[in-house]
């Protein structure tokens, strides 16, 4: 059947099962909306700021394992979404983002609302496409789709001028398509797996690194069952939350910069460090001459690019960390001995006593890592968790128990301030039968504020916890820390009334000082049909610890720091 | 170290702009690039010479054949290597004396006007570089070089 590029854009969604575009309109894209318009297989949410609409399809594509689909205009309208692209691609979230252009005899005339989209987004979406032929589009759409998914995943950007989305053609919809030039490799070789289990065999202290690869793999079942077979100690990166479960004795949590004393720790003694879809990110190693140096190094990764990138690998396996796992785990289970590495799981299990995850709570004022907490035992795993970016950030993956995979969505690579309210709009989208709840910071939630607009209008009851200390918090903790405290640009103490604000967009605002309140609104807030802000007032000084300073060794790490300027805590637990 | 990459890749729109801002965005060299239509095929080739450790070479081999319309990236101590070069003299030079040094480096005179004469050679790259120091006394007004190309023994 004939139809315009547009239509075919609409049907193209429908074939590949989208059920929500998350975006905003404008000139170049408006024959595609015109079709979206008379259509109502899919729903399209509009946000209020194209950044937003990324990252809602972000949150929506994290929460749910499904591709993304966003849609934006030339121009201005896509270059608000590039960061929404950038935190994506850094995440390897799988994302399409259709964004339109001026016609195509206007391109390099330096017309109204032209900007070269697909230079921009080069460097930061998987793969691109300008669409210059309507007969192109709808192949180029499927191939966008199987691109974003497979292999190591990430978002591709189709930039499709105005006049190709007018110009008719025949709609076919390619049912399978082969790229002569993209064939990942998904099963790990035989022969080099095999002696990963002689390495592991041979180890006395291995240790397992668990990355954000294990959630993206769908393989969090078969990592627990590694793990808990092999009886071997694990540690995760902030993409890796939920993998393993919060109380899984061998989980020493969370490994870098705000890493637990335990995982930094077994990081510097191991002798061998079993890599799981993780990509020694510099917040992970620390200084990398003196990272794992007593360790050789297995990397299971499907993105050849992550192995020997920063840290040489003794054995590198390039594939689907399910599949290597699935091949793995036959071998693991009549070669390996859980007894062999008791001696490590007493060490680790020391330093774990020595110096665990804790804080000074206090009477007197709210206690962050106390809200996260709480909030942990009222909703636990009924909660899927967002947060934006900087101390709460961290706060979160070091307190809120989780459980399952995908049930933490944050921007780990890019560090995007602003994306976790929308994302979290995307989570509810996803899977409207959990609680969304965003974790932010004073500082983040007013990049995205507006999206309480949207979030009302769409009927998306986000609860919002912002951890208010009235100042960019992680950047102040490093002013304090490492330039004397002074606090250049990081003193937010003129905020505006946050309820009054989210309540004139129809959401629900509460403020907060004590326990007792904090949990009154929270309790209260999960019964709202509308998006909601709790305002908690946080101690102001309060540090997020344990930390490695930038440039240090994992082993330097600190547990303790007195800050002559915070408030004295006699009731100290 | 130098090294000498040689990419076939989709020929398609963009497809220069990808392997050059890969380059730019990480930090990588590259001494000279050529880039050419494989004849009969929907594919080009891209010749890139860089410089590095090998761990980069590494790197960008494994970064390259990332990029999806890549199809294939060869690298290779086994190449035959050749680049062109052009110099423009001034006409009141020994035109024997100019002829015999391009022969040595596979060259002749291409052209010549009434002010200056065209020399073309076409050899590897060190030898290239060697040509260009033997000519200095013959003032030459203009070089141009092509970059190398390369093709498996």
């Amino acid at each position: 059947m004939k139809m315009t590029g547009a239509k075919i854009v609409i049907e193209s969604m429908i074939k590949e099962n989208v059920e929500v575009v998350f975006g905003y309109p404008g000139g170049a894209i408006m024959n595609v909306y015109d079709e979206i318009y008379k259509q109502n297989l899919f729903q399209h949410i509009l946000t209020r700021h194209e950044q937003a609409a990324v990252h809602a399809a972000d949150g929506y594509a994290r929460a749910t394992g499904k591709v993304g689909v966003a849609f934006l205009t030339s121009g201005p309208g896509f270059t608000n979404g590039v960061t929404g692209l950038a935190t994506a691609y850094t995440d390897s979230i799988p994302l399409v983002v259709i964004s339109g252009q001026v016609p195509t005899s206007l391109i390099g005339t330096d017309a109204f609302q032209e900007i070269d989209a697909v230079g921009i987004s080069r460097p930061c979406t998987k793969h691109n496409f300008l669409v210059k032929d309507v007969k192109d589009l709808a192949y180029i759409i499927k191939e966008a789709f199987y691109i974003a998914q497979s292999g190591r995943p990430g978002p591709v950007h189709i930039d499709i001028p105005k006049d190709v989305t007018a110009q008719m053609t025949e709609f076919v919809y390619p049912k399978e398509i082969d790229l002569k030039t993209y064939k990942p490799t998904t099963k790990g070789n035989k022969r080099q797996i095999k002696k990963v289990v002689e390495a592991i065999k041979e180890a006395k202290k291995p240790l397992v690194y668990i990355g954000g690869g294990a959630v993206l793999s769908n393989s969090a079942e078969l990592v627990r069952e590694f793990v808990n077979t092999t009886q071997i100690p694990a540690v995760e990166t902030l993409m890796a939350k939920g993998v393993l479960r919060y109380d899984n004795p061998l989980n020493l949590g969370m490994v870098g910069m705000h890493g637990t004393y335990a995982a930094n720790m077994a990081m510097s003694e191991a002798d061998l460090i079993i890599s799981l879809g993780a990509r020694f990110d510099d917040r992970v190693t620390g200084k990398l001459e003196e990272f794992a140096k007593n360790a050789k190094v297995v990397h299971i990764d499907i993105d050849p690019t992550s192995i020997s990138k920063i840290v040489q690998v003794d054995y590198p396996i390039v594939g689907d960390l399910k599949n290597v796992l699935e091949t793995m785990m036959s071998l693991v289970k009549s070669e390996i001995n859980p007894e062999d590495y008791e001696y490590f799981r007493s060490i680790v299990k020391r330093y774990n006593e020595l110096h665990p995850l804790s804080y000074h709570d206090s009477d007197k004022v709210l206690k962050p890592e106390w809200v996260i907490q709480k909030t942990g035992e009222i909703l636990g795993d009924k909660a899927i968790i967002s947060t934006d970016v900087g101390q709460h950030q961290m706060w979160t993956a070091q307190y809120y128990p989780f459980s399952f995979p995908r049930q933490f969505v944050t921007s780990g690579g890019l560090g995007t301030m602003g994306f976790g309210f929308p994302a979290a709009m995307g989570v509810k989208r996803g899977v409207p039968d959990k609680v969304s709840i965003n974790f932010s910071g004073d500082g983040s939630i007013l990049m995205n504020i507006q999206e309480f607009v949207t979030a009302y209008e769409y009927k998306l009851p986000v609860i919002n916890i912002v951890l208010n200390n009235n100042y960019l918090g992680m950047v102040r903790q490093w002013q304090t820390m490492f330039y004397d405290d002074r606090l250049a640009e990081t003193d937010l103490s003129v905020q505006p009334d946050f309820v009054k604000l989210v309540e004139a967009c129809g959401g629900k605002g509460y403020r907060v000082k004590t326990k007792t309140e904090f949990e009154e609104a929270l309790k209260d807030a999960i019964t709202q049909k509308v998006p909601v802000f709790i305002d908690v007032i946080i101690d102001r000084r309060e540090i997020v610890l344990p930390m490695v300073p930038a440039g240090e060794s994992l082993a330097n790490t600190i547990v303790e720091y007195k800050d002559p300027k915070q408030l004295e805590n006699k009731d100290e637990k | 170290m130098r090294k000498v990459i040689s990419v076939i890749v989709e020929n398609e729109h963009g497809v220069l702009a990808r392997i050059v801002n890969l380059f730019a965005g990480r930090g990588y060299n590259i001494e000279s690039l050529t880039v050419a239509p494989i004849p009969e095929s929907n594919y080009s080739r891209m010749t890139i010479a860089t410089e590095g450790d090998p761990e980069i070479f590494e790197q960008i081999a494994k970064q390259l054949n990332k990029l999806i319309p890549v199809y294939k990236v060869m690298e290779s101590d086994n190449f035959i290597e050749k680049e062109m070069a052009m110099v423009k003299f001034p006409i009141d030079n020994s035109l024997s004396d100019i002829d015999a040094l391009a022969r040595c480096y596979n060259g002749n005179i291409s052209n010549v006007s009434e002010d200056y004469i065209v020399v073309t050679v076409i050899d590897r790259a060190v030898r290239i570089d060697n040509f260009i120091k033997g000519i200095k006394k013959f003032s030459p007004i203009e070089i141009v070089r092509s970059g190398v190309s390369v093709i498996d023994r």
